[in-house]
C-alpha cells in the first residue's frame, strides 16, 4: 500500500468521525456571530448539538414509516458523498452522489400529504435546477485548470486537482465566485424563504422538513452538517496544491468563506427565492461561462 | 439524553387576540430581549415545537384549530397561555362568542396574565414552562422505558 492511499483512507475516516462535529460547531459559531451582528447575545456555540440531542429524544411523529428510510438514506448518501470526496476520487462521481442525495430530501418531503411539504419539495427542485449548472461548471473548471498546469493532461481526480504546482483558484477566480453564490443556497441560509431555510416564519412554514419530526428531523440536520463540511472541502480544494503553504491557505479560505456566508445572510434579509433562482443562472453564465471561455481560448 | 430545556422550540398561535400580546411575543425575539440566547426558536411548525404559546381567548371557530395544533406536537410538550384573554377570556369573557381561556380547549401548564403581557413576563412564563417541560421529559422517558420492558 502506498502512502497516498493510506492518506486518502485516513482523511475519509476522519471525515466520517469529525465531519459532522466540525460543521455542527461552525453552525453554532454562525448563530453566535449572526446574533452579534444584530446586536444580540445569541445562543451558546453548542446550541446546534443541544438541538440535535433534543430532536433524538423526542417523540417521532411520522405519517408513514417510509419517512425514516428516506431520511436515513439522505444521511447515508451525504456521508458517502463526503467520503468519496475526501478519499480523493473522481469529482464528477462526487457531484453525482450529491445530486442523488438531494433527491432523497425531495422524496422525504413528498412522502407526506402536507401542502407546505409538497410546495417545499417543488421549491427544492427549482433550487437544484438553479445551482446544478454551476456545480458541473466547477467540475469542468477543475479539469481544465489541471490540464493547463499539466501540459494539457486534464483530470477529474480530486487527488490530481489538489496536487498541481499552483492552487486552482489562480485559473478559476470566476468559477470560485459562482461557487460562492450557490453556496448560500446549499448552506440553506439566504434567502429566508428557500425550501428549508434555517430562518423561521416563512410562507412554507419549514418547507421540505415541515412534516419531519423527532429522530427523522435530527437525521436531516446531521446530514446538513456533513454536507456543509463537504462543501467547505470543495472551497478548500480551490486553494490546495503540492506546496505546504496551501494547506493553511485553504483553512483560512474556508473560514473566510463561512464568515462571508453569515455576513451575506445578514445583509440580504429581504431577498426572495425567485430573485435568487433568476440570479443563479446569470451568475453561472457570467462568472462560470466567462472563466471557462478564458481558459479555453487564452491558455 | 439531552436536556430538552436547553433547546425549547416554540409555536405561537393567535387565538382571538387583539394583537397586543402578539406584538409583545415578537418583541421577545428582538435584540432588546433576545430569547434566542436560551436556545428558543419561534418555529411556526407544530411538529418541530416543544412549547405551545397561545394568545387570545378561545371561541367556537378556533377551538378545533388549537386542539389540532396541540395534537400535532410531539411529546413532551407544554402549553403557555399568554395574556389575560388566553388565561380566562379577559374583557371578552362575557361575549357571546367567547368560550373562555385556552384551558377550555387543551390542558394549560403556565398562565401569564397581563393586558398586554409584558415581554419580561412572557420570558418568565416560558422559563417557568421549561421546568414543567423537564418534568414531562422525565415522565416521557420513564414511560418509554416501561413500554420497552413490557414488550
Amino acid at each position: 500500500m502506498n502512502d497516498t492511499l493510506i492518506l486518502r483512507i485516513i482523511s475519509a475516516v476522519l471525515y466520517i468521525l469529525l465531519g459532522g462535529l466540525f460543521s455542527g460547531f461552525l453552525a453554532g459559531l454562525d448563530r453566535k456571530l449572526a446574533a452579534r451582528m444584530q446586536g444580540r447575545r445569541g445562543p451558546s456555540v453548542f446550541q446546534p448539538f443541544y438541538d440535535i440531542g433534543k430532536l433524538f429524544s423526542k417523540e417521532t411523529l411520522a405519517l408513514n414509516h417510509g419517512q425514516f428510510v428516506i431520511a436515513f438514506s439522505f444521511l447515508m448518501l451525504i456521508v458517502a458523498t463526503g467520503v468519496l470526496f475526501f478519499a480523493g476520487v473522481d469529482i464528477l462521481l462526487v457531484f453525482l452522489a450529491l445530486s442523488t442525495a438531494a433527491m432523497f430530501l425531495v422524496f422525504a418531503a413528498t412522502s407526506s400529504n402536507s401542502a407546505m411539504s409538497t410546495m417545499g419539495a417543488q421549491r427544492e427542485m427549482m433550487q437544484m435546477l438553479a445551482y446544478e449548472p454551476m456545480v458541473l461548471i466547477t467540475a469542468v473548471g477543475f479539469y481544465m485548470a489541471t490540464g493547463i498546469m499539466n501540459n494539457g493532461v486534464g483530470s477529474f481526480k480530486i487527488m490530481d486537482i489538489g496536487s498541481n504546482d499552483l492552487p486552482a483558484i489562480i485559473y478559476l477566480p470566476g468559477i470560485f465566485l459562482g461557487f460562492l453564490f450557490i453556496l448560500t443556497i446549499k448552506f440553506r441560509k439566504s434567502p429566508f424563504d428557500i425550501s428549508t431555510s434555517h430562518h423561521a416564519h416563512q410562507e412554507l412554514v419549514k418547507g421540505v422538513t415541515t412534516d419531519l419530526s423527532g429522530r427523522n428531523l435530527g437525521m436531516i440536520e446531521v446530514a446538513h452538517w456533513y454536507e456543509n463540511t463537504f462543501l467547505l472541502g470543495v472551497v478548500g480544494l480551490f486553494f490546495l496544491c503540492n506546496e505546504w503553504w496551501s494547506i493553511p491557505l485553504a483553512v483560512v479560505a474556508v473560514l473566510v468563506v463561512y464568515f462571508l456566508e453569515t455576513f451575506i445572510d445578514n445583509i440580504s434579509a429581504r431577498v426572495k427565492w425567485e430573485l435568487m433562482v433568476k440570479l443563479a443562472w446569470g451568475v453561472t453564465i457570467v462568472c462560470g461561462g466567462l472563466n471557462l471561455l478564458v481558459l479555453e481560448y487564452i491558455f | 439524553m439531552a436536556k430538552i430545556t436547553k433547546s425549547p422550540w416554540l409555536l405561537h398561535y393567535d387565538g382571538s387576540s387583539c394583537n397586543g400580546c402578539d406584538i409583545e411575543v415578537l418583541a421577545c425575539l428582538t435584540p432588546v430581549y433576545d430569547v434566542e440566547r436560551f436556545g428558543i426558536i419561534n418555529t411556526g411548525n407544530p411538529k418541530h415545537a416543544d412549547i405551545f404559546l397561545v394568545t387570545g381567548g378561545i371561541n367556537e371557530k378556533n377551538k378545533a384549530v388549537v386542539k389540532q395544533l396541540y395534537d400535532q406536537m410531539p411529546e413532551p410538550k407544554v402549553v403557555v397561555a399568554v395574556g389575560i384573554c388566553a388565561c380566562n377570556g379577559g374583557v371578552f369573557k362575557d361575549a357571546y362568542n367567547i368560550i373562555g381561556g385556552v384551558d377550555k380547549a387543551i390542558p394549560v401548564d403556565v398562565y401569564v396574565p397581563g393586558c398586554a403581557a409584558r415581554p419580561e413576563a412572557i420570558i418568565d412564563g416560558v422559563v417557568k414552562a421549561l421546568g414543567v417541560l423537564d418534568e414531562k421529559q422525565k415522565a416521557f422517558k420513564a414511560a418509554k422505558k416501561q413500554k420497552g420492558e413490557n414488550k
